[in-house]
């Protein structure tokens, strides 16, 4: 059972206006789900880190808690390693909740880094929370979560 | 055309962490737009980015269609001997770009 019926009404309310529009076509509402879940990004973490225990601290994301545009989001996540042969941080991973996907994306660094902070632009279809997970070289994984608010959503289920 | 854009700086001391910020010109056509008549836009996204240091890599990428168009990266890395920065990107439609950057270590 979904907990949020919005979209599925404005889905409803988009799909239908086209139909009254169009005049002709049938109206047939899709149910197909275009929104990835906390569960799929629990189950997309579980795939990275498996049964491993995510503990919380060391990762810092830095992305704006107010976003007027979706379509590109800064994002910088570091990691406080001395980034040493023997102590640095292996992979960078990030996640959402409610895009059609739960991946932001997937940064493997080594020792040479130097530093370990990566920056990019994101796409988010919505105000959500996002995680960032640091896999160390000992095998432990950090991570942080942080919540946006969007108030343009990336065009996903735009009609173009 | 496809344009790449590389930051790196031409001199670095030995041991100095240096950033490489990187641009790709791309699409990044997510798979999840429709058109009016209900067809979905297919999906055209770079879906990997690695950089090689002298041949060997020091950075690597998996990108989604959550990765915003024109896909920009940065990263750091240390300044160890002089050479070449290699950088590719790989996506669907057999998309392949490459870029170089040099770079002199005292």
């Amino acid at each position: 059972m979904r907990t949020q019926t919005a979209p599925t009404r404005r889905r409803f309310l988009r799909l239908a206006g086209h139909a009254a529009a169009i005049g002709a076509l049938p109206l047939v509402v899709r149910v197909r789900p275009v929104e990835a879940t906390p569960e799929t990004m629990a189950a997309a973490i579980r795939a990275v880190v498996g049964g491993a225990v995510v503990q919380t601290g060391k990762v810092k994301l830095d992305i704006p808690p107010l976003v007027e545009n979706g379509n590109s989001v800064p994002m910088v996540v570091s990691i406080a390693s001395p980034m040493t042969a023997k102590d640095y941080v292996k992979s960078i991973h990030v996640f959402n909740e409610k895009n059609p996907q739960p991946n932001l994306g997937n940064f493997y660094l080594g020792p040479r880094a130097g530093r370990a902070q990566v920056s990019t632009r994101v796409r988010l279809a919505d105000s959500q929370k996002i995680t960032a997970i640091a896999r160390l070289s000992d095998g432990s994984f950090w991570s942080v979560t942080a919540e946006v608010v969007v108030t343009l959503a990336a065009c996903t289920e735009e009609v173009i | 055309m496809t344009t790449a854009l590389i930051n790196v700086p031409k001199k670095a001391k030995r041991g100095d962490v240096i950033e490489i910020k990187t641009l790709m010109s791309h699409i990044m056509e997510t798979g999840y737009r429709h058109t009016t008549s209900g067809q979905i836009v297919p999906r055209d996204i770079i879906t990997s980015f690695a950089c090689r240091y002298n041949g060997e890599e020091i950075f690597r990428a998996d990108l989604f269609p959550a990765t915003a168009a024109n896909p920009f990266i940065s990263f750091f890395t240390v300044a160890t001997e002089s050479g070449k920065f290699d950088f590719e990107w790989i996506g669907d439609n057999g998309f392949s770009e490459t870029a170089a950057a040099s770079i002199i270590v005292e």
